[in-house]
This record gives structure tokens, sequence and C-alpha cells, in this order.
């Protein structure tokens, strides 16, 4: 595995959790985003997430040195899932480790808003009677101000 | 030549995931033009543009060799 990815097979949270362990780690959290079956009343059937890989990953490890440099002592690795999820499945899965719990909790919350905000990966839902790409970015950004 | 690439509700859209514009040098907003001209509901104030698997601003130059991703809005998560 690679401590920032995007995989295209079921997610294995123990290999990320084991990453981030050591022994100076008194605090392990671990995030899983589930694919969840009703969303404001519609059934989903099942998700398509595509991703620009390369990007991805990169944009993922971005994350994760912003976690570091905010929570310093924090180890952090982030694997998101792309093609056809089914109704539990694992979407995406944030391990972070930190000497005490609070940073553990916050660098974790920070990762995953940083996702939906600057990772360029896509989720289109599947309904019993029609689909639709999912998301609600925001207008081009100005100088200074590149999405970050 | 530039090379760009589609993602998601544009590679339907477009009906294609990448293609080559036979261009030296253009700005993104005239790349966002450009794509917006050619395949009408682009949507190009809300699409972003990387260069080289970077977030690029509208003034930024792009120039052959380049490699371009059109970036509808992200729903990772």
């Amino acid at each position: 595995m690679k401590p920032f990815e995007i995989i295209e097979t079921p997610i294995e949270a123990q290999k990320y959790t084991d990453y981030v362990l050591h022994a100076g780690a008194g605090a392990v959290t671990v995030f899983a985003g589930h694919v969840r079956e009703w969303t404001h009343g519609v059934r989903t059937v099942y998700l398509a997430y595509e991703a620009y890989v390369p990007m991805a990953e990169k944009k993922l490890a971005q994350i994760g040195a912003e976690m570091e440099n905010k929570w310093p002592g924090v180890k952090v690795a982030i694997v998101h899932r792309i093609g056809e999820l089914h109704i539990s499945d694992i979407a995406v899965l944030i391990a972070v480790s930190s000497p005490h719990r609070k940073a553990a909790y916050e660098a974790n919350e920070y990762a995953i808003e940083r996702i939906k905000e600057i990772v360029p990966i896509w989720k289109k839902e599947i309904w019993e009677d029609g689909e639709e790409w999912i998301g609600g970015q925001k207008k081009y950004p100005e100088k200074g101000d590149v999405a970050e | 030549m530039i090379k760009v690439n589609y993602f998601a509700r544009l590679r339907e859209l477009t009906g294609k995931s990448e293609e080559t514009i036979e261009q030296n040098s253009m700005t993104v907003q005239e790349l966002l033009n450009w794509a917006e001209d050619t395949y009408p509901g682009f949507g190009k104030n809300t699409v972003h543009v990387a260069v080289n698997e970077e977030y690029a601003l509208k003034e930024d130059v792009i120039q052959s060799g380049d490699v371009c991703a059109f970036i509808p809005p992200v729903s990772g998560g």
C-alpha cells in the first residue's frame, strides 16, 4: 500500500491503521466513509466514483502534509476507492495517529473536509429511476485563492 | 499541442476522456472559452482547470506539451 492512494478494490482498514501506528502514538483515529442507502428521502442503488488518479494522490499527500504542519507529530494515511460501490462499502478511509487523542480527532476531521474541497474525485449517484453526478464546487478561484 | 482530459459529467458531455488541441500557447481562460464553444453546456464558470496536475488560475498560460484536465465540481468522500 501507499500512504496516500486511490484504489479500485475493497479498502482493508487494518493496513492503513498499521501504517500510522508507532511506539510514540497514544491515539489512532480511523474514519471510514461508507455508502449510504438513503439521502434526503432518495434511495441510492449504488455509487460510481471516478478520479483523476495521479493528481488525486498528489492532493491526498498535500492534505497529509497540511495536517503534519498543523498538528505536529501526527502520522497520516488516506485511501479512496473508485469504481462501482454498493451500500455499506467503504469509499474513503482516513487513519491518523498522534501522541495524544485531541490532535488525532481534529486532524482526522480536517482531512475529510479538505478531501471534499480539493481532491479530484467525483461521485455519481445511481437511483432506481435515474442518476446524477454530485458536486457543489464554488465559482472559479481568484488569484491567491487556488482552490485552497 | 496541448492535451486535455475530461472527467465525470464532462466526460459524458464530450463523449471522450481526452483529446489534443493544436495550439502552441493559450491561457486557461482561452481554454475554457474554447471548451464552452466546442461543447455547449460545458459550464466553464464552474469548471476548474489543472495544468500538469496542479490547479491553475484563469490568467495562467498553457504551453505546448502541457497536460491539462477540466475539473468539474468535486464530490469525493
